[in-house]
């Protein structure tokens, strides 16, 4: 038999994979790392090349400035309000499109599915959907966030098509048997047997609305800005008094300190929250998508 | 019976779809109408294609195609390959639990907003201590310079969606037949040869999918990360369609005519949905549309 084998053995390969995979992890990794060091650091050590692996100067003070900070504040509640709201909202839509469309013997069920389809490739654009908007009223509410929105078409066809294949017939014939109506069904059988496609759902629409600033960005006013379009001020626009700052000294240059500080320990306190939660669903990832891509 | 309880549930999200996504594509017909507020839809006057004419002969128009189509086209040539490659690798990885380290900080920057994303990209790219700089031991200001523009914003694309890409293709790998590899073996084939003979001819069709999807949208160049990116001085390489679109509409509410520019960009998108459609379902089974 192994006179028979050509290139390499099978251990090798093994760890010429693991090195590849090891070299893309840390290149993944490391900026992220990076920003959580500097975020414990002095800035000027992060600027001057000294916290590569470890902090310098240990310090909270950024962290104490970040939650500080009013605008940082408001932004953080406003965010987990629309992300807990938005959730809510989609998740819901989400199921109540996904299953009657999982009825393959609804009269209707083709036409409602293109009529869905249709929004997925083509759609009005910004300008016409943003006078919907405010014809309806919706501008500087938080509903704007959501309902333009609609239904998530692509997720809503992951969620039918697991109803459809995942959801042992027999369970639901049996309550249909039993007596109880669709409804019934769906809220006693259906739903409770769907809690892998439920959680994958949760998360995307929790990262969704927890990243999003666009939106916010053309629908709401200042105070009720996300905590994202908040931080545009701190990442995005002070390199631009960064400068100017440099040609005042004293107190200027403390308070030009805190502001680089503010920045690292921000983007920590921004992308924490997402980071911590999805690693909890991650096995529910691949599943989805597969019964997804399974045609119903 | 009782589906009207199936209908009733589809009334909220058809009554939401409706008003948010279909009465938008009756609005699309302001970019032939000279659009008044107070004259609805189809009572603002009748323009015909003054605002596409407009468009075309604006100063910036070549530039903005031209950066347009360039950036999602080398964003696409190269960030296509990488998820293929990557799942190819992490399926044959034995150990399981690195498998699913790997693919957990592989999966970690997508769930990261592109406003935390630029802010960082700003903070490496500084020329005065920023990461990349120091590992140069230079001070260049990467974000000044029109030429590096689409090294950024590709090279940190890749970085934040490459991992996450590899989800359909690790999806489909795990449905191939165990059967396959242990033939594979037994005829004593590598595991080079395992991936070649085994693994690839099972990702060549979703591979080609994945790339009719990614052709279609090759118009669609987020407007988020090149609005957040771009500066004053870097324009000649980040002034695409999709910031002008919202720029001319939001900031400074000329809704026909930005709505004119979208539709074109829009159009221009199905066109090629069509086209490599087309192509892909002679040269092979996979037909999207």
């Amino acid at each position: 038999m192994n006179s028979k084998k050509r290139g390499l053995s099978d251990k090798t390969s093994d760890i010429i994979l693991v090195v590849i995979c090891t070299i893309v992890m840390l290149i993944v990794a490391y900026p992220l790392y990076y920003v959580l060091v500097a975020s414990f650091s002095n800035p000027y050590d992060v600027y001057a090349g000294k916290t590569f692996l470890l902090p310098s100067q240990f310090t909270l003070q950024g962290y104490t400035a970040v939650f500080a900070d009013p605008n940082i504040l408001s932004g953080y509640v406003n965010s987990i309000k629309y992300t807990v709201v938005g959730t809510i909202f989609s998740v819901v839509m989400l199921y109540i499109t996904a299953y009657p469309l999982a009825q393959k013997d609804l009269p209707g069920r083709k036409f409602f599915s293109i009529f869905f389809l249709i929004t997925m490739y083509f759609g009005g654009g910004l300008i016409p959907t943003f006078l919907v908007v405010k014809d309806t009223g919706l501008i500087d509410s938080m509903w704007a966030l959501f309902l333009p929105g609609g239904v998530a078409v692509s997720n809503m066809i992951i969620v039918r098509n697991y109803f459809q294949n995942s959801i042992p017939r027999e369970l639901i014939e049996a309550s249909e048997i039993d007596g109880c109506s669709k409804l019934r069904t769906f809220v006693k059988i259906v739903i409770p047997l769907s809690k892998p496609i439920l959680a994958v759902m949760v998360v995307f629409s929790m990262v969704a609305y927890w990243n999003d600033w666009f939106t916010a960005l053309i629908y709401l006013t200042a105070e009720k800005a996300p905590l994202p379009l908040v931080l545009r001020n701190v990442l995005i626009r002070s390199s631009a008094s960064a400068s100017q700052a440099a040609t005042i000294s004293g107190g200027y240059a403390e308070l030009q300190k805190l502001t680089e500080m503010i920045k690292f320990s921000s983007i920590i306190v921004a992308a924490a929250p997402m980071l911590i939660v999805y690693p909890f669903v991650q096995k529910y990832f691949e599943k989805g998508f597969m019964a997804g891509a399974v045609k119903g | 019976m009782d589906n009207w309880q199936l209908y009733l549930l589809l009334l909220i999200p058809v009554i939401i779809t409706v008003i948010y996504k279909y009465i938008p594509m009756y609005g699309i017909q302001i970019a032939f109408r000279d659009f008044k507020a107070t004259r609805g839809y189809a009572g603002s006057e009748f323009v015909g294609l003054e605002w596409f004419e407009r468009f075309f002969s604006a100063p910036t128009f070549g530039r903005m195609m031209k950066n347009t189509v360039l950036l999602s086209l080398y964003s696409l040539l190269w960030s296509f390959p990488i998820p293929i490659v990557l799942s190819l690798c992490i399926n044959q990885l034995r150990f399981h639990r690195y498998k699913r380290v790997v693919q957990t900080v592989l999966y970690a920057p997508h769930f990261i907003s592109t406003m935390v994303i630029c802010g960082m990209i700003r903070i490496f790219l500084s020329p005065s201590g920023g990461l990349i700089n120091l590992l140069l031991g230079s001070q260049v200001d990467f974000l000044t310079q029109s030429n590096a523009f689409r090294t950024i914003y590709i090279a940190s694309g890749i970085w934040q969606d490459a991992g996450w890409g590899c989800i359909i293709y690790l999806a489909t790998l795990s449905n191939i037949d165990t059967t396959l590899y242990e033939a594979a073996k037994v005829d004593g084939a590598s595991v080079f040869q395992r991936i070649m003979n085994v693994d690839v001819p099972a990702l060549l069709p979703m591979a080609i999918l994945m790339f009719i999807m990614s052709a279609g949208s090759l118009m669609n160049v987020g407007f988020e990360k090149v609005w957040l990116l771009q500066t004053d001085l870097n324009k000649a390489t980040s002034d695409v369609i999709a910031v002008y679109v919202y720029q001319q509409g939001i900031e400074n509410a000329k809704y026909s005519y930005s709505t004119a520019v979208g539709l074109f960009n829009t159009a221009i998108n199905l066109i090629l949905l069509f086209i490599v459609n087309k192509i892909s379902s002679k040269a092979s089974d996979v037909d999207f549309i």
